[in-house]
């Protein structure tokens, strides 16, 4: 019995010393290598082929650095592992920056706002043509997803609830499918499966992000104490994507077929997404939305609609539960938690040519 | 000294042993939690045993705000139901086609190749034709459980009776039974034990595309409720979930050996249950 004893009191330390050195890994100090997460999107493609065409790599040899871009298949998963400390930084929109790190009590900031939706997310009806028929009807979406918070912006803009009609969960993955299947009735979704379902029959799109424009934004968030200490990391990374952005401005036809291959569409599919994206192409235009008095009173719908829906956690006694910092000194919320912060200290930079 | 393989542990000691590797996991859990929290009180990855409870208490076991319903225990009635329903339809279906496939030649010549070459087809990777044939709603989650979990259990029985003792079917023909009296009479009651092993085996199948189905397409369940929530990484909602989830599988493992125990005293003796 003694030898079962001993392995066990090695097991216990051997477990000890791995969780020790797990939460070593998590506590932010100066180093060398980075891993950013991202997903397949029209807007965040261009990570990709920074990636790919080397761009990432000049920029961080030239502040002396490494970062890896790794794909990660699953969007959400990708926030939760950054969440969870696997990664330094994700690519993520405000609602989800908001939800699952912010909350989670990982302090967290957007450093390069990418662009925003502007028809990327829509509501889509079979066989009625406007918004307020969905009365009554099963709506199929992603619950709890910058999709939710559209068909209740949408809701809100004919003067319906959400009472008013009954949420389905449903994987994005299988969405398309779904709409062939003749129970789903109304469904809310994004790009590229919108574009897809638009075009069968008896579709018809009745609201979309165009119609809410700046509030769902996709932007880069990076843990907020990493580049405390590494601000190398943030600047490396703006300013590869700036240079990314000037290839995307000129329509470098390279960048764009191969962004187009990676995302699974041709071109002209590609391009189709790139109308429905409000890229900021140049940094001074990101800097413009970032310090806007839109911004806060974005997020602060945003803040309001997840804790109606619960998202922030059970520790949330209101909508003001995380707090939120914005480029022109506003806040929002507990200044005691604040967990989000939006910067256009890098994106300055990067639009003064001081990278 | 005795040789390790005739060291045999006493009752207490087999429970001890048994309990080992829990409460290894759980203190290694403990311990693994208690560290990352103390870096970030926040942090929801490895919530605390603690807020696990307050959680489940808040969210899940209150009435929910509303619909005034407990989730709790609507989700786990609305996945049982499902699952209850699909392991039941394959299981009527594993004897209605089992026993034919193994005991008649000339239909296992005919269907026992397609059934082998079907039950290879991986059912998630053809949800698509499923969603056109059987919708999106109770239906579906059904059929693709049964669609997963018949082709073991047909194959399974299919492979039992035709181990069945050759003495006992002519001994019976030389008695004058027909092939139904035969397949009414001996096979039937013999394999109705083994069906149920067969149950408890795909047990684990059926839970796997129930959480799958679940997680497509819902509006309630343990499935749903796991998948909308990882959406902010509540891990204090998932986590007593996946346990319950466990708690369950096990439960109705446990029922299932002891209804083979109870019915079919002559089934469990023999084979030491």
């Amino acid at each position: 019995m003694t030898s079962i004893f001993n392995s066990v009191l090695k097991l216990c330390v051997a477990s000890m010393v791995a969780t020790t050195m797990m939460s070593v890994s998590l506590m932010a100090q100066t180093k060398e290598k980075f891993q950013v997460a991202w997903t397949i999107y029209v807007g965040w493609m261009p990570w990709d082929y920074a990636q790919q065409s080397g761009i990432i790599d000049k920029w961080a040899k030239k502040y002396g650095i490494q970062i890896e871009m790794v794909q990660v298949n699953d969007y959400v998963e990708s926030i939760n592992q950054y969440t969870a400390g696997k990664f330094d930084g994700c690519v993520m929109t405000n609602m989800d920056a908001l939800t699952i790190p912010a909350a989670g009590g990982v302090d967290s900031t957007a450093v390069i706002i990418g662009d925003f939706s502007n028809g990327n997310d829509g509501i889509i009806l079979k066989n009625k043509k406007s918004l307020a028929e969905i009365k009554g009807q099963n709506v199929n979406l992603v619950e709890l997803s910058v999709s939710h918070y559209l068909l209740a912006r949408g809701l809100e803009s004919v003067g319906l609830k959400e009472k008013d009609i009954k949420v389905v969960n449903t994987s994005d993955a299988d969405i398309v499918a779904a709409f062939a299947s003749p129970e789903v009735t109304s469904l809310v979704t994004w790009n590229p499966q919108l574009s897809e379902i638009k075009g069968m029959k008896g579709a018809s799109l009745v609201f979309d992000s165009s119609k809410i424009p700046g509030e769902i934004i996709d932007m880069l968030v990076l843990n907020t104490e990493t580049i405390k200490d590494n601000p190398k990391l943030a600047k490396a990374l703006t300013g590869a994507w700036y240079e990314m952005m000037g290839l995307m401005k000129n329509k470098d036809a390279k960048a764009i077929a191969a962004m187009a291959k990676a995302s699974g569409t041709d071109v002209a599919g590609f391009n189709s997404q790139l109308k429905t994206t409000n890229m900021f192409y140049d940094a001074k235009d990101a800097v413009a939305f970032s310090i806007s008095t839109e911004l806060p009173k974005t997020m602060q719908k945003v803040s309001e609609f997840s804790f109606e829906h619960g998202i922030l956690g059970d520790g949330a006694k209101d909508a003001t539960f995380v707090g939120m910092a914005f480029p022109n000194g506003k806040t929002y919320g507990s200044t005691g938690n604040m967990k989000l912060r939006f910067t256009d200290e890098y994106m300055k930079l990067a639009a003064e040519g001081k990278l | 000294m005795k040789r390790l393989i005739n060291r045999k542990p006493n009752r207490g000691n087999a429970l001890l042993l048994g309990l080992l590797p829990f409460v290894i996991l759980v203190i290694v859990y403990v311990f693994a939690s208690h560290s990352r929290l103390a870096d970030n009180a926040e942090d929801k990855l490895l919530p605390s045993i603690a807020q696990m409870a307050q959680t489940m208490d808040k969210s899940a076991l209150s009435p929910s705000k509303r619909s005034g319903e407990i989730i709790f225990w609507n989700d786990t009635l609305a996945s049982l139901q499902r699952l209850g329903l699909g392991i039941g339809i394959s299981a009527a279906l594993g004897l209605m086609l089992g026993v034919p496939l193994g005991l008649i030649p000339l239909v296992r010549a005919g269907f026992s190749p397609f059934i082998a070459a079907f039950s290879m087809v991986p059912p998630i990777a053809i949800l698509p034709i499923l969603f056109i044939v059987f919708g999106m709603g109770e239906v579906a989650k059904v059929a693709l459980i049964v669609i997963g979990v018949t082709p073991i259990i047909v194959r399974d029985l299919q492979h039992r009776v035709e181990e069945f003792p050759k003495e006992q079917l002519i001994k019976a023909q030389t008695l004058g039974a027909s092939s139904w009296t035969l397949a009414i009479r001996i096979i039937v009651p013999q394999m109705l034990p083994r069906l149920l092993d067969s149950v408890r085996l795909t047990l684990g199948t059926a839970w796997i595309f129930l959480i799958s189905s679940e997680a497509i397409a819902a509006t309630e369940g343990l499935g749903y409720r796991i998948f909308l929530v990882r959406r902010y990484l509540a891990m204090d909602m998932i986590l007593p979930y996946v346990l319950w989830i466990t708690v369950l599988a096990f439960l109705a493992d446990f029922i299932l050996k002891k209804v083979t125990c109870k019915v079919f005293p002559w089934y469990a003796k023999k084979d030491a249950l």
